[in-house]
Parts: C-alpha cells; sequence; structure tokens
C-alpha cells in the first residue's frame, strides 16, 4: 500500500521523539521519585512544602499572573486597534510589533537592566525632569517588568490573529440586528477571541511561570523564583534528586494551568449569553 | 477624531517600550563613554574590541552552526513526519500533532534539565549534546508549518501525476514539493530563529567549555555589563531586521506572517 | 397603489475616486419584492448598503417612512439584512442566532422563545434550535440568516444575493421558498442579485442597474419584453441586437432586407438598434421570408431547438419547436410586435452601457 509507505516517513521522527522527549521526561521521574542512592523516596516531591520553595513558588505564580494580566490588558486594545487599521499599512504595523520579539531574549534583559539602573536613562531622566528615581531593579517589580517586555508578543499575536479572523459581515449582521458597540463588543468580539486570549494566557503565563534567568539577572539574588531554585539545585547544589523533585511540581503547575485555561476556553466558545 | 488620537497615542506609548530599550542600546553601542548616560562622542571602538575578542566570536560561531545545523536537520526530519502525518487516517492525525505540540508548550527549564539528565547518563556534554536538543525543540515548528501547506495541497494533481506515468519520488518533486516549499522553507527559518533565541535549553545541555551568544551573555551580564555588548546587541538585532524583512515581504510567505508568531 | 416606503434621492457614492452611485433615484413601494438587477460591479450591492445603513452616500439622502435615515446607524434601521454568506454567529447556537435581535431589544423570554419557534417553522427547519452553526448546510444556514433576520418583524427586508452560495437545485427551491415567505410576511423585500432568471421569477419590480446608473425600472414582463436599451435587452435572456437603420415610421431596414414595426417617431434614416428575441425569430421557406440564410448549427434544448441561422453576414439566434437540419435554406420572418427598436447611445450614461455590452 502506497499509503502505509509514506506513513513510515514519519519514523524517524519518531523515534528522535521517543529518544529525546519520551526518555528524558522518563529519566527525570525517575531522579525524582528516588534517592542519591536509587532508593524510592517521595521526599524530594514533597520537599515543595518546605517554607523556601512554597515561598518561591507562590511568588513564581503571582509574578507569573500579575505578568500575563498587563500583558493581557495592554494587548487587547492593542490588537483591535491593529485591526481596525487599513489593511494597507497593517501589514507594516504587525511587522514593527514582532520585531523587538525576534531580538535575542538575553540581549532583552540586557537593555532593561541597563534602562533600570540606579545610573540608568529612566532615572537620569527622571532626575532631569525632578522626579524621585525610579529604585526598581533587584525587586519583583523589575522583574515584572522585563517578562512583560519579554512576552507581550506572545499575547498580541495570538489576540491579533484572532481578531482578523472575525469575518467583517458578521459585525455587520450584528448591528443589523440592532446590536450597539459595547453590545457587540461583548456578545461577538469577545467570545469570538477567547481562543486567541487563552493561547496568549498560556504563551505567556508559561513562561512566566518557568523563567529564572529574567529573576535572576534583574533580581540580584533577592527575587527567588521556583525556576531559580531549581537551577540552583541542578547546577550549584548538585542536587539533581531534590531538582527533579521540585522540576516535576513545576511541571503539573503548568499541565494544570493550561488544563484549566483551555477548559476555559471551550467554555468562553459556547456560553455567551 | 478623539477616538482616533487615543489610539495613535497608545500606539506609541506601546511602540516606545517595545524599541527604547533597543534604542539605547544602539545608541550606547557608538558611545565613546563607559557611561550609560554621558554621551563621550561617536566611536566604532567596541565594535572593533567586539570583533577582536576571541571568546565572544568563538560563540558566535558556536552559535551560527548550531542554529543552521540544527534548522537543517529538523528540517528535514520535520518535512518528512509531516508527509508521513498527512497519510495517516484522521485520528492518528489528531493524536500525532497533539504530541507534536507538548514539547512547543513544556516549560524550557523542565524541556533543557531532563535532556540533562538523559545525556550525562550516557555521553558528555558538549557540542553535539546542544546540537540534538536544539534539533528536538525545532522539529514542532518545522511540523506546524508543513503540514496546513500539505493539508492545502491537492491530492488529486499527485495523482493525476502518477495516473500520467510519473514515478511518485518524480511526481513528488514536480507536485507536492512546490506545493509546500513556503512552508518547509518559513519553518526552517522559524526554527532557525527559536535557536537563536534558545537560552534555558542550550544552558543546561551546553556543558562545561562551550558557549552560545545567550549563555555568554547570561554569564557576563552577571558579571557586569561591558559596552562591547550593547555593539552586539546592535549587530544581532539587524540580523533580526533583516531576516524578518527577508520573510515578511518575500512574496510567497507574505500569507503567513500571522502564523509565523 | 401602496405608498412609498423608501426613497433614495440624488445618492452618489464613490470608492476611493471611483464613482460607485452617480446621481441614483429610486423609490420603493411598501409590501414590494424590488429586485436590483446587474452585472458585479453594477452598484447595487452598494445601493442596498446605503439602504442598510452600512454604507453612508456621499451625497443625496434616504428616506424611510417619511422620516430622512441617511446619518441612521445600521442598529437604529427598522430593516434587516441577510448576507450573502449568511452571516450566522460561529460561536452561538441556532436559537441564540435568531434571538439575538430580540435579546437586545429586552423581548421577554417566553416571546422570544415562541418566535424562534415561529421562524423555524416558515423556514421548514423545525427542533433545530440546539444545533450548532456548523453542522448545518449551505441553504440551512441561509434560512436561518432568513430566520434570524424575520423574527425581528423588519418592515424591510435586504437580501443581498443570498441564494449565491447554493447549488442550482436548491437555488430554485429557495426562490419559490421565498415568495412563499414574502406573502406570508407581508412585508417590503429588497433583492440583490445578478441572475436575471431568479430577478423574473420572484420580483414585483426589477431595476437594472449598469455602472452606477439605473437601465431600467419595470415589471418583469416590461423588462423582458420591452428593453429599453441594448445592455437590458442583452443582460435579460439572450437576443440578436443588430444594427438597423429606421427607414420611416413603421419600417426598419435590418441587414439589406425590410422589416415592417410598430414603432413610430425615430425620424427618417436614423441608426437605431433592433432586438429580436430569439423565440420570436420565426423559420419559413426561403420564397416567404424577408430574408434568406442558410441553419449553420443545431442544438436540441429539451423545450425547443436552439438553431443559428447565417443570413446576410450575421448569425441568427433562433428558439423554435421545428426542426430545421444544419445546410438548410431557409427564411426569417417577423411579427412586425416582436421588433424592438431602441436609440442608439448618446448620452453618456448609455454610452457607458454601451461600452459595457461589447
Amino acid at each position: 500500500m502506497r499509503n502505509l509507505k509514506r506513513q513510515l516517513l514519519a519514523g524517524p521522527y519518531l523515534l528522535w521523539m521517543a529518544g529525546f522527549i519520551l526518555l528524558p521526561v522518563v529519566m527525570i521521574l525517575y531522579y525524582a521519585f528516588t534517592t542519591t542512592s536509587g532508593h524510592f523516596t517521595m521526599l524530594n516531591i514533597t520537599s515543595i512544602s518546605a517554607s523556601i520553595h512554597l515561598k518561591s513558588l507562590l511568588l513564581s505564580l503571582k509574578l507569573a499572573l500579575v505578568c500575563t494580566i498587563i500583558c493581557l490588558v495592554l494587548s487587547y486594545p492593542l490588537a483591535m486597534i491593529l485591526n481596525n487599521m487599513k489593511l494597507k499599512r497593517q501589514g507594516f504595523i504587525v511587522f514593527v510589533f514582532i520585531l523587538p520579539m525576534w531580538m535575542n531574549f538575553m540581549l532583552r534583559i540586557l537593555a532593561w537592566k541597563m534602562l533600570l539602573s540606579n545610573n540608568g536613562v529612566i532615572n537620569t531622566l527622571l532626575e532631569t525632569l525632578g522626579l524621585p528615581a525610579l529604585d526598581i531593579l533587584n525587586t519583583p517589580s523589575a522583574v515584572v517588568f522585563c517578562m512583560v517586555y519579554d512576552f507581550l508578543p506572545f499575547m498580541i499575536l495570538p489576540i491579533y490573529n484572532a481578531m482578523s479572523r472575525i469575518q467583517k459581515d458578521i459585525l455587520e449582521a450584528a448591528k443589523d440586528l440592532g446590536a450597539g458597540n459595547i453590545i457587540i463588543f461583548f456578545k461577538i468580539i469577545v467570545p469570538l477571541t477567547m481562543s486567541g486570549v487563552v493561547s496568549g494566557i498560556i504563551m505567556v503565563f508559561v513562561p512566566a511561570l518557568t523563567s529564572f534567568a529574567i529573576s535572576d539577572l534583574l533580581g540580584g539574588g533577592k527575587v527567588l523564583l521556583i525556576g531559580n531554585v531549581i537551577e540552583q539545585a541542578f547546577m550549584q547544589e548538585y542536587n539533581w534528586n531534590l531538582g527533579s523533585g521540585l522540576s516535576v511540581v513545576l511541571m503539573i503547575f503548568v499541565i494544570a494551568s493550561m488544563a484549566l485555561m483551555s477548559s476555559k476556553g471551550e467554555e468562553g466558545g459556547a456560553s455567551v449569553w | 477624531m478623539v477616538k482616533k488620537s487615543v489610539e495613535r497615542i497608545y500606539l506609541s506609548i506601546i511602540f516606545l517600550f517595545l524599541y527604547l530599550p533597543i534604542v539605547v542600546l544602539i545608541v550606547l553601542s557608538f558611545n565613546n563613554s563607559k557611561s550609560k548616560v554621558q554621551w563621550g562622542g561617536f566611536t566604532f571602538n567596541w565594535y572593533i574590541k567586539l570583533f577582536s575578542s576571541k571568546s565572544i566570536m568563538e560563540a558566535f560561531g558556536t552559535t551560527i552552526f548550531i542554529s543552521l545545523a540544527s534548522a537543517l536537520i529538523a528540517t528535514l526530519l520535520g518535512t518528512l513526519a509531516a508527509l508521513g502525518i498527512d497519510a495517516m487516517k484522521k485520528r492518528n492525525q489528531t493524536i500525532m500533532i497533539g504530541a507534536t505540540n507538548i514539547p512547543l508548550l513544556n516549560a524550557d527549564i523542565v524541556t533543557g534539565i531532563s535532556m540533562m539528565l538523559l545525556f550525562v547518563r550516557f555521553t558528555r556534554l558538549g557540542l553535539s549534546t546542544v546540537l540534538i536538543a536544539h534539533i528536538t525543540f525545532n522539529i514542532p515548528y518545522v511540523i506546524l508549518n508543513v503540514l496546513p501547506k500539505l493539508k492545502q495541497s491537492s491530492r488529486t494533481t499527485y495523482e493525476a501525476a502518477l495516473d500520467l506515468g510519473a514515478t511518485p519520488f518524480y511526481a513528488f518533486f514536480k507536485i507536492i514539493w512546490p506545493q509546500i516549499r513556503p512552508g518547509v522553507f518559513s519553518g526552517f527559518l522559524m526554527a532557525m530563529t527559536m535557536s537563536l533565541d534558545d537560552f534555558s535549553v542550550t544552558y543546561f545541555t551546553k556543558g562545561a567549555g562551550i558557549h552560545t551568544l545567550s549563555t555568554m551573555i547570561y554569564t557576563e551580564m552577571r558579571k557586569g555589563i561591558r559596552p562591547e555588548m550593547y555593539a552586539l546587541s546592535t549587530i544581532l538585532f539587524l540580523i533580526a531586521l533583516l531576516l524578518l524583512l527577508f520573510m515578511n515581504f518575500r512574496p510567497s510567505v507574505h500569507k503567513e506572517k500571522g502564523d509565523a508568531l | 397603489m401602496s405608498k412609498r416606503l423608501i426613497d433614495l434621492q440624488h445618492i452618489t457614492k464613490s470608492f476611493d475616486g471611483q464613482m460607485v452611485l452617480d446621481d441614483l433615484n429610486l423609490y420603493i413601494r411598501e409590501n414590494e419584492f424590488l429586485t436590483l438587477l446587474g452585472p458585479s460591479g453594477c452598484g447595487k450591492t452598494t445601493t442596498l448598503r446605503i439602504i442598510g445603513g452600512f454604507e453612508m452616500p456621499d451625497s443625496g439622502s434616504v428616506i424611510f417612512d417619511e422620516k430622512n435615515i441617511t446619518e441612521l446607524a445600521p442598529n437604529e434601521r427598522q430593516l434587516n439584512t441577510v448576507f450573502q454568506k449568511y452571516a450566522l454567529f460561529p460561536h452561538m447556537s441556532i436559537a441564540e442566532n435568531i434571538a439575538f435581535g430580540l435579546k437586545i431589544k429586552k423581548k421577554s423570554k417566553s416571546y422570544i422563545k415562541d418566535k424562534i419557534k415561529y421562524a423555524l417553522k416558515l423556514v421548514n427547519l423545525d427542533g433545530f434550535e440546539k444545533r450548532s452553526v456548523d453542522s448545518l448546510s449551505g441553504g440551512q444556514q441561509q434560512r436561518i440568516a432568513i430566520a434570524r433576520a424575520i423574527v425581528n418583524e423588519p418592515k424591510v427586508l435586504l437580501l443581498d444575493e443570498p441564494l449565491g452560495a447554493l447549488d442550482l437545485k436548491l437555488r430554485q427551491d429557495m426562490q419559490y421558498e421565498l415568495i412563499r415567505l414574502k406573502n406570508e410576511l407581508g412585508i417590503t423585500f429588497i433583492y440583490v442579485t445578478h441572475d436575471q432568471e431568479e430577478a423574473l421569477t420572484m420580483s414585483d419590480t426589477i431595476v437594472v442597474m449598469n455602472q452606477g446608473y439605473i437601465q431600467q425600472i419595470g415589471t418583469p414582463q416590461d423588462i423582458y419584453n420591452e428593453p429599453k436599451n441594448a445592455f437590458v435587452a442583452d443582460f435579460i435572456g439572450e437576443s440578436n441586437i443588430i444594427d438597423g437603420l429606421m427607414l420611416e415610421d413603421r419600417l426598419v431596414k435590418i441587414l439589406n432586407a425590410n422589416f415592417p414595426c410598430v414603432d413610430e417617431g425615430f425620424g427618417k434614416n436614423t441608426p437605431v438598434d433592433v432586438v429580436i428575441r430569439p423565440e420570436d425569430v420565426e423559420l419559413v421557406s426561403p420564397e416567404q421570408g424577408s430574408l434568406e440564410g442558410d441553419v449553420t448549427s443545431l442544438i436540441f434544448k429539451g423545450v425547443h431547438w436552439e438553431i443559428e441561422v447565417l443570413a446576410n453576414g450575421y448569425e441568427w439566434l433562433v428558439q423554435t419547436t421545428h426542426m430545421h437540419p444544419v445546410g438548410s435554406h431557409v427564411g426569417i420572418q417577423i411579427d412586425p410586435y416582436n421588433i424592438q427598436i431602441m436609440n442608439k447611445p448618446e448620452s453618456s450614461d448609455e454610452r457607458a452601457v454601451e461600452s459595457c455590452v461589447t
């Protein structure tokens, strides 16, 4: 059968994924549930309840949530404005808003570190204007600031895409049936962009929850996220079992937040009134 | 009219937020002073220092090698996989696409750590482990770019070619390949950019002695910022700009702009 | 005669400097089924959108029920539209789609429920309340779009090529459905189409448009039997349109043969366009005809034969129930009443028409 032969083309990919996605997950689970001497234990998992770990997990959740909300609040009107623009300019404008995303992730952090530092551009500017200095480097605010900067495009794009897929005649039909702008927004535009909002939230929340580089570089060692705890367990304390255990916990949170969001997305799609 | 100007102001603020850091970096890369705020005259000094720094140039070379090689191999594997998946039954396709999405959504740090655990068990961390890791997270981007093109391409034309006596191999290159080429190409470019941008996975799988630009900047930044980094940023920004311009304004893939993130 | 419900006065509209409607005047009576007919780009859809409020005319006014509604937003107008691609809300069930307008008007739950039931019955889709939009076929979606519009009890229903996306059989069924609906509801329908057969079947009045101008307004019979110019004649059904010379009143010379006709007042020796419907051409024996020619093609069409006859350098299209084999020598005869004489275009409007036809 010709068709079966063609299916075999996916073989190398399947082997690759089994070797480098599945096997590593098995490894991390193995380390997570064993002691250094190879005996079964739950301690690596339960150590999340240790106050220092719990504190960093809660802080991660909080910062990720704040970052996601800010991104959402900034992106939605932006996507609407972009979508309403004349088509000729639209391509260019969208291009402008995704370009920064293509700059190296580290360099974007670098840029903000430099802008926010005590004798950096922003503070010098504030000083010349006679305003109080913004002393936020090495605080959670700086971390959130940079996360928003880094992840904003991930929110803008899916929402913009969902919005540009709404047919113009759907909006006209709503208007024709007597809907004013407010009703059109809440009953048509919001529900029809819900899928974009959901993927935007996932695409911002997950990396914000699990990032460690931003907090490391802009938190000055004072902002300890769960990502930092895991990174230190591996790279400094060489406690791989603990690190794996915490990674598994983090994975559970990631999966749970995604599951929660996608179920919300389906609800949002169906129940409108 | 009021609404229009409110919209303009809003766009400008976001625009400023996105570009101010980049502009400041670019300006400082030409600043003949180590200060972050004082203009000490125009200079190419930092660029010269940048290019004469062996460690930076090495990291640059590694980065380019890793991203090109990983994108190339991922494109090959991913395109074959997409062809295979396309031939599968609907139900199996859904499962395969779902499985392909998992590494895309997984946290980078977990991906990096889990692969590190595997690699140290069976081999030593080094260039090859970074390459394998990058290929792994690149393949899904290729598949997700090629598969929609395959879905659009009509199966009947392929069958018509076979009917007219073409061998499957000939029919593939004459009929299917031209139709999926834009998808393969944008998949390749996307894989390359993802690879260029990656920090977390590289950080955990690279081992000692190897640096890509991302990990090198990270290490440098923990010590303090050297002005050479500004020059490096400027160059990398220009590369990103050119790449993106190339991708977006090539007529054949113009439509994909939205999908291609 | 029922009263004028909608009055379009001196409507002008252009897009990007391109004139789409130029000083359009048109009125629509209460309970009329009026069709705007014309090729794409003739301005018919723009006219409909101006009535619906989706486009603002550059100048001129829209009078509805003796009130000027030119500036009124679509959601404040007492009319509803059935869109070409249905435009159902994809995230709502059928019932929610139909209820949309009623909920905005804050009707009671029981009222809405009754209305949904009634509307679904009217479009022959009882029991579809809970279905989702994408589980419906194109024809069913179109019926829902109609149901969604009519539950609001509009005085006027605007239909923008609503059958365009349906296949032939379904389209014919829906034509009868629409006529039935219109009679049951007793409201005004304004219908846009480029399909002349659709227009002839359903309309009380047809407005033939081309390049932003109204070419002719009349009943289907008027439009078909007495087209005012070559464009209308050509657009509505097939025709033989031939250059002719009006020798004197009641006598026209076509292809070097004289034909008696019934038209007067064109003057002497005036160049004119002569329109003769294919079914009005009689094929007789050569000596009986005013013109002689040879059959060049013969096609069986079911109810009639379609024959082409070459006579004096012109290929005549003839529809007849009598068979004449290819190669046979025949005579052409035309009843004076079936010869339609039209002035050659003079005004700029008509010249625009001409350029489009050729």
